[in-house]
């Protein structure tokens, strides 16, 4: 992308935040809310990240990784085990980093 | 901020303000991790520090952000981003229904500017609140408490991880750390049998689509997920639940 368009995208994104944020209030009469907005919702957001990060985990290049000597691999391995242990965000991300630190700072992988 | 002008001195000093404050406070060390990953993140996907400042500071919105880094990056078309961000960010529409009652007296500028600033959280804590949805007095100090402190615990480690980022050297691959914190949210969205088909779905369908053009393997895999996910849905009951972390 050119400066201007990552400038363009970037503004895009800000107004979604209003628009999604603000949604039901941009009228001034109550609005129902439709069925199919509620029944997407509860796969859509779900799905667009989950689209975002498996090939973020297991692709490089656009090709599969082909060695479990990634870094990578291990830090989501270290995150699951401890969301199903503690139900945390926050101890998924910081136990997640530090396996993939330790593996990238020590073999390098 | 535009904030600032928002806040009377008077909604400024009501103890309802400092109620709304405290609150958040006390759930901002998620608030603020989440942050700083999201700004090395930004740091190191090669926009730029002035670019990444900017987008923090305008966006405001961390799952949208991290969601789009990829995109950007990968020189995926505009829209395609957009239609990314909008489905992330479907949650926020759901919200602003809940918002309505309390809010919808207000003229639409004002409802506009309140609803920018409201993130997973201020829901959280406001609802928790004030479970009746009628308009009260201390409802406005409280909301502003909320969000004035979330904006703050957000963009102060933001801008820092930002910077920091800037300074990690490439190698370390710091910028992946974004992509665990979207690891957790997914985590912490799963919420029974159909939704884990769907994210699996989703998360196959992408990698088998990842050939196509213009990163539209994502929107590939996001109508996949949702068709399967419709066909096993039995109508149970379903809520909507604001992101949370339970650190």
């Amino acid at each position: 992308m050119t400066t201007w368009e990552t400038l363009l995208t970037i503004g895009g994104l800000a107004l979604l935040t209003l628009l999604t944020r603000g949604f039901f209030l941009i009228p001034d009469r109550e609005m129902p809310i439709p069925e199919w907005l509620q029944r997407g919702l509860r796969y859509a957001p779900l799905a667009a990240l989950a689209a975002i990060v498996t090939p973020e985990v297991v692709l490089t290049q656009g090709q599969w990784i082909g060695t479990w000597h990634d870094a990578r691999l291990f830090a989501v391995a270290a995150g699951t085990a401890y969301f199903c242990w503690r139900r945390s965000i926050l101890g998924t991300i910081v136990s997640g980093t530090a396996v993939m630190l330790a593996l990238r700072l020590g073999p390098g992988w | 901020m535009s904030e600032s002008t928002l806040i009377a001195p008077s909604l400024w000093r009501h103890p309802e303000f400092r109620r709304g404050a405290r609150e958040m406070v006390g759930i901002s060390l998620g608030i603020a991790a989440w942050g700083l990953v999201t700004g090395v993140a930004m740091a190191k996907s090669g926009m730029g520090v002035p670019m990444a400042l900017f987008m923090a500071l305008s966006v405001f919105s961390g799952s949208a952000q991290l969601a789009s880094l990829p995109l950007i990056m990968a020189g995926a078309p505009i829209w395609v981003v957009w239609a990314t961000a909008s489905c992330v960010n479907l949650r926020f529409v759901i919200f602003s229904a809940m918002w309505r009652p309390y809010f919808g007296h207000l003229p639409r500028g004002r409802r506009l500017a309140l609803a920018y600033f409201t993130a997973d959280l201020n829901y959280v804590t406001f609802m928790k609140r004030f479970p009746e949805p009628r308009p009260a007095p201390e409802q406005m100090p409280y909301f502003l408490g909320g969000v004035v402190t979330n904006w703050l615990f957000w963009q102060v480690p933001s801008v820092t991880g930002i910077l920091l980022g800037d300074a990690v050297p490439t190698q370390w691959g710091i910028g992946f750390a974004g992509t665990i914190a979207l690891l957790g949210l997914i985590y912490s969205m799963l919420n029974g049998r159909g939704t884990a088909l769907a994210a699996a779905v989703a998360g196959a369908a992408s990698v088998l689509a990842y050939a196509l053009p213009f990163k539209l393997n994502i929107l590939v895999a996001i109508a996949a997920a949702v068709g399967v996910g419709l066909m096993i849905d039995h109508a149970a009951p379903w809520v909507v639940k604001p992101v949370e972390d339970r650190t």
